[in-house]
């Protein structure tokens, strides 16, 4: 009886799934028709998106690329499809997206004279700008991929912050050199005086004489070396900047410039120094309670108020002035975070090593915390990137300010839908990319902790 | 014994200032101070000369002068012959409306949007992602112009509801007119009505309240009380007997019937909008300036509370749930006692920061020119008068008044619902 | 990043903050450009052309300007200045003068600190409704929406006008004209208020002029002219002139077809005076002796300027009305060159 079992003893042969749950249909099942309700909604949906596509698609392809108003335009659609409505008129792109990109930042590549390429052409024509936005690339590469770039590029990191001014706003080109040098003679002036009058008169010394380098000297001595060796490119007002461009920029300028003024706000409101903390939390709580807007007003109508009589800064530089400490004080929270974030054992472990606060803090925390922090860096530009649309309301050129322009020239007036996609869809493409590298890096960096 | 000599007094020397650990801390500080002192004090000095040379010196006289202009949204009575401080308070109402309808709808929306992400039918899904990406990834303000620029194109005017061939109709039973100049929509009105209580008196703040609504509202606290009073009740019974006696009629008797005594009482009817000449009249007309930016805003921002409601959702981890489960509490008990107070203690924090957003993104009101404060008092009043300074001064503390109250209130919750850490 | 981002930036603000300011006529001339602050675009009066070159009616003034100051009419900037930021523009300095259909008023030139240097446009608000409205009079606007620009006198009258008849209104605040323009074209406001001048400068750039009308009522008195900021009275005294010298020039009947032949002396003094070729009214402006018949130059006398930009040979077409010369009965009545 011992072959008589009550369990089977081989195994069947393994049978393919129902048709039903596998493949298009099992995916379309489990994913989109799973309930009645699921049904319905999945039906819903796909009706919206129908409605959607419909007019859109038709509206997008269906257009008229080449015309000179609006009302030229319209004839067209009227002859090509019997009807003016549901196409979109993308000549006025067509005509003006050169406009909306630089503003009305002059077209030759390096001076007026050597004006290769016409204004209709990518390259050369807008080189500087162009040169610019690719240095800033290079520039931060090697701190955003540092495994991959090599650390030479630091180097262009470094000039960056003196090429970019130089490259925008043209002029000689000692002047940024002059002003580098400026951190030069402060690092000589430490090196070689403090043995002769202490450490701390050493540290005095390098804050000051770079400060009275740039002052009083460097321009006077800029000018000279230049009346000798004149080496530049042509001027250009910052009234010209505009576009795209001027969002970048601004958006570039105020998160570099808000870097390291949030890491000291972030320090001091780490620290236990009460009034030093105050100050800070003060200041940082004041701008990140007030709309940027205000600041703004006050960058187009105070700002020359609180400077010494007769100064005045044009409203590009007042404006980046603002939105530098409207960035600086969210860079200060992101940044506080990042220290918060770190393990109190790294400050155990930098006291231990003898380290004292600036040499824990630059060896050890900094490193550490600014990297945790850079994907709220990241954020942090997005969003004063696309913050920097609100110059259109005191009257900068911007994308948006810039349509309005175009909307009160006669031949476009009525243009609406078309600049507002074609803004919408640039914004898009700049903000999803960079929310897209920080979400990355946000998981890169968990699985660097595990 | 050997003598114990005093360790030799310690001789306070300038540099210990600086290197003694003791005290240097103190001179940071003082430093610090002294910097920031004379930081401000050549701003001051700065803008004191400047003004001076100007002719301008800083007074605030101005905000009693009549402000001459007139202001289409006003929740209080105002006339042009009112002062610009009674316009900027008006400024001020109108902003406190838009972030109020603007956080409540965001919440909505956003809160619908976060969980139809994680939903499992795939294509709600999609529709839900590319809805989030597009509002946040483009400019907030690029989405208020664009909504006020499709109310204006794309609604009737409401010459198109006149006449014969009227191309426009009223919807929802002609109660409903939707132009664009805005949305009216029926007014509840009282025909007996207990009139308005009047406080400030004459000043600019005067203010209007309704003693309809007090009574509305009193009415309602008091059913609330009762409701929970005879609630209970019941769970003594239940506690006592282990039955627990059918309340919900009585409770809705409790919630209803004193209310519709009272609407009836104070003859409560609805005053519907009618084309009369150039606009309709009667009913509440809600501005297009109004629903641009509360669409906008609102839209914009549900983007973000999205985004935190599904993290906050997905950041409770199903053993919580299974847990739950195997305690034997059913579905809804465990999204109510186990899910959602652990989920809500992630989400709350980062919601307030953006309704804080949500409040300082309306002041882009101005773009559409919806009478918010900074389109009284920051736009109009700052233009007319030249006083800039003081102008954006006062701007700047009323957004900042705002800020703090919401920050106060989000310290109130993380202090409340804080985790004892071990 | 470095600090040294922050230094770099310092420097730039260094090398712009280093202007004092020295006399406006100084800094205009070592600039080599007049900056200007115009309308965002008005037809007949500013509007840049497709090549992006300004023209219009006040547009002439700033380069009468340029012509007498920089011997070059287009060594101009146009600012463009919406009616809010325009006296932001001008007080912080980033505009040399204003010619941009603003009002001369007490406030604006006591309490804001503007010197007007004369008129250029006697203008009054008016009211445009589209015809089939069927308005004839602004008293019968009761209940309308009626789109206005925000941060102009235009606003205030409107409040004046509405309350002392008793009527109520509904008011849409605007930024721009364009914006205005849009608005009451797409029937969201039932109408626009603003200079009478602006409103026909508006109205010719639509599709169909003739639906729309300008009502008879002229609520205000908008004298409209350039100005400058207070304190400089060099430069407010070349401005002011050159104003002057187009009307004179009218008046006296120099034009720009007769100039050269003038230019070379004739038996009237006060046209000698103003050519130059008598006296040494120019040297006293801190310009040289020509720079009248530069600034005729430009565009001709005023009424030539009138009648190629806004007359009513025009599609704007205004007549001269209140400015006519004071010898046909019109305001315009210029000071003396003597
Ligand atoms: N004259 C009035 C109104 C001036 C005004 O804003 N005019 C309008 C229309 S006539 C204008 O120039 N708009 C052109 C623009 O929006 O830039 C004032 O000075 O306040």
């Amino acid at each position: 009886m011992s072959d008589v079992s009550f369990v089977r003893t081989e195994m069947l042969a393994e049978q393919a799934p129902p048709a039903t749950s596998v493949g298009v249909v099992g995916w379309l099942r489990a994913n989109l028709f799973s309930s009645w309700l699921n049904t319905i909604l999945t039906i819903i949906s796909l009706g919206f998106i129908w409605y959607i596509l419909a007019g859109l698609i038709p509206w997008v392809f269906q257009s008229v690329w080449n015309a000179n108003s609006l009302t030229e335009c319209r004839e067209i659609m009227a002859a090509t499809w019997g009807k003016t409505h549901g196409h979109a008129c993308w000549a006025v792109i067509n005509e003006r997206w050169l406009q909306l990109l630089y503003g009305f930042y002059p077209p030759y590549p390096i001076t007026p004279e050597v004006n290769v390429g016409d204004s209709t052409g990518f390259l050369p024509a807008y080189l500087r700008p162009n040169l610019a936005m690719v240095l800033f690339l290079v520039a931060v590469a090697p701190v955003l991929y540092s495994d991959i770039v090599p650390r030479q590029l630091l180097i262009v990191t470094a000039a960056y912050p003196f090429l970019l001014p130089w490259l925008m706003w043209g002029g000689t080109i000692w002047a940024p050199i002059m002003v580098a040098a400026g951190l030069g003679i402060g690092y000589l002036g430490y090196r070689f005086l403090s043995p002769v009058i202490g450490a701390l008169g050493g540290v005095i010394l390098a804050i000051l004489l770079p400060v009275i380098w740039w002052m009083f000297l460097s321009g006077a001595v800029a000018g000279a070396i230049d009346s000798v060796i004149p080496i530049g490119i042509a001027e250009v007002e910052s009234r010209k900047f505009g576009g795209l461009m001027l969002a970048v920029l601004l958006g570039i300028v105020a998160i570099g410039v808000s870097l390291p003024i949030g890491i000291v706000l972030a320090l001091g409101r780490q620290s236990d120094l009460l009034i030093v903390k105050g100050l800070c939390v003060g200041f940082i709580e004041f701008i990140r309670g007030v709309p940027l807007i205000t600041l703004l007003f006050v960058a187009s109508t105070l700002l020359n108020i609180f400077m010494p009589p007769g100064t005045n800064f044009d409203i590009i530089l007042r404006v980046m002035i603002m939105m530098t400490l409207f960035a600086a004080a969210y860079m200060a929270e992101v940044i506080r975070g990042g220290l918060a974030a770190l393990p109190k054992g790294q400050y155990e472990g930098a006291d231990s090593l003898g380290l004292n606060y600036w040499q824990a803090q630059r060896l050890i925390i900094m490193p550490q915390a600014l990297k945790i922090s850079i994907p709220g860096i990241v954020s942090t530009f997005i969003g004063i990137f696309k913050d920097t649309t609100l110059v259109s309301i005191i009257g900068l050129l911007d994308p948006i300010g810039l349509s309005q322009g175009i909307r009160s020239n006669a031949a476009w007036n009525g243009i609406y839908w078309e600049l507002f996609a074609f803004i919408a869809l640039v914004f898009f493409v700049c903000c999803f990319s960079m929310s897209r590298y920080s979400m990355y890096l946000e998981r890169k960096l968990r699985t660097d902790h595990r | 014994m050997t003598t114990i000599t005093d360790p030799p007094k310690e001789q306070f020397r300038l540099s210990m200032l600086i290197y003694d650990t003791r005290y240097r801390s103190m001179t940071i500080q003082v430093v610090a101070l002294i910097g920031f002192m004379l930081l401000a004090a050549w701003l001051i000095n700065n803008t004191i000369q400047n003004l001076t040379e100007l002719g301008k010196p800083v007074e605030f006289g101005f905000l009693v002068e009549p402000s001459s202009y007139d202001i289409n949204q006003r929740l209080l009575e105002y006339t042009s012959r009112d002062t610009h401080l009674r316009a900027s308070f008006l400024g001020l109402l109108n902003t406190l409306v838009v972030a109020v309808l603007g956080c409540i709808t965001a919440t909505v929306v956003g809160v619908l949007v976060g969980v139809l992400r994680l939903s499992n039918n795939w294509l709600i899904g999609r529709i839900m992602t590319v809805y989030v990406e597009m509002f946040r990834n483009v400019p907030v303000l690029l989405w208020i112009v664009l909504a006020m620029a499709i109310l204006i194109e794309s609604l009737p005017a409401p010459r198109a509801f006149r006449g014969e061939d009227a191309t426009a109709t009223m919807n929802l039973n002609d109660t409903v007119a939707v132009t664009n100049r805005g949305i009216y929509i029926p007014e509840p009105l009282f025909s007996r009505s207990l009139g308005d209580v009047h406080i400030f008196g004459q000043s600019s703040l005067r203010f209007d309240i309704s003693l309809d609504l007090i009574a509305i509202l009193i009415v309602l606290g008091a059913s609330v009380f009762a409701m929970r009073r005879v609630a209970a009740r019941a769970n003594a019974v239940q506690e006592a007997t282990g039955d627990r006696p059918t309340i919900w009629y009585i409770e809705l008797g409790i919630l209803f019937i004193p209310m519709i005594a009272l609407l009836v009482a104070l003859g409560f009817h609805l005053g519907y909008p009618e084309l009369k000449g150039f606009n309709f009249k009667g009913g509440t007309h809600l501005r297009n300036s109004l629903i641009a930016l509360w669409l906008a805003l609102s839209l914009y921002t549900a983007a973000f509370i999205a985004e935190i409601v599904r993290g906050g959702i997905l950041a409770i981890s199903s053993g919580q749930t299974e847990a739950a489960a195997a305690l034997g509490l059913r579905p809804g008990k465990i999204m109510r006692l186990v899910i959602l107070p652990q989920a809500l203690r992630v989400i709350i924090p980062p919601m307030i920061s953006n309704y804080l957003n949500l409040t300082k993104n309306s002041s882009l009101a101005i773009a559409v020119g919806y009478m918010d404060i900074t389109g009284t008092l920051g736009g109009i009043t700052m233009n007319q008068t030249g006083r800039e300074l003081e102008c954006i001064l006062m701007l700047m503390l009323c957004y900042l008044a705002i800020s703090l109250s919401i920050s106060a209130v989000m310290n109130w919750y993380n202090e409340r619902v804080k985790l004892v850490e071990r | 990043m470095k600090k040294s981002v922050f230094l770099g930036a310092l420097t730039i603000a260094g090398l712009a903050a280093g202007a004092v300011a020295a006399g406006t006529l100084d800094d205009v001339k070592a600039r080599g450009k007049l900056n200007c602050g115009v309308s965002t675009g008005l037809v007949g009066f500013a509007a840049p052309d497709a090549n992006g070159e300004w023209t219009g009616f006040d547009v002439t003034v700033c380069r009468a300007v340029a012509a007498a100051v920089l011997n070059d009419a287009s060594a101009v900037e146009f600012v463009p200045t919406t009616g809010k930021t325009r006296f932001t523009a001008l007080a912080s300095g980033e505009v040399d003068m204003l010619a941009r259909n603003t009002t001369w008023t007490f406030s604006r030139d006591v309490d804001l600190k503007f010197e007007f240097v004369g008129v250029n446009y006697y203008d009054g608000q008016g009211f445009m409704v589209p015809k089939d409205l069927g308005v004839s009079s602004a008293k019968e606007l009761d209940g309308a929406t009626v789109c206005i620009q925000t941060g102009t006198t235009t606003e205030l009258n409107l409040a004046d006008f509405f309350r002392s008849n008793n009527i109520s209104y509904e008011p849409v605040p605007i930024e721009t004209n364009a914006e205005a323009q849009q608005q009451y074209l797409a029937g969201a406001c039932d109408v626009y208020t603003t200079d009478a001048s602006g409103l026909a400068a508006t109205r010719a750039t639509f599709e169909s002029p003739g639906d729309h009308v300008l009502l008879p009522e002229i609520i205000s008195k908008e004298p409209l002219g350039p100005l400058v900021r207070h304190g400089d009275n060099e430069w407010g005294d070349v401005v002011r002139w050159t104003l002057n010298a187009m009307i004179t020039a009218e008046e006296l009947g120099v034009t720009s077809a007769n100039m050269g032949e003038l230019a070379a002396g004739t038996n009237n003094p006060e046209i000698n005076r103003l050519l130059g070729t008598e006296g040494t009214l120019g040297e006293m402006l801190g310009l040289d002796a020509e720079w009248a018949q530069r600034v005729l130059a430009v565009g001709g006398n005023y009424g030539e300027i009138f009648e190629k930009n806004i007359g009513e040979s025009t599609p704007i077409g205004l007549a001269r009305g209140l400015n006519a010369q004071w010898t046909d009965g019109g305001l315009l009545y210029s000071p003396p060159f003597r």
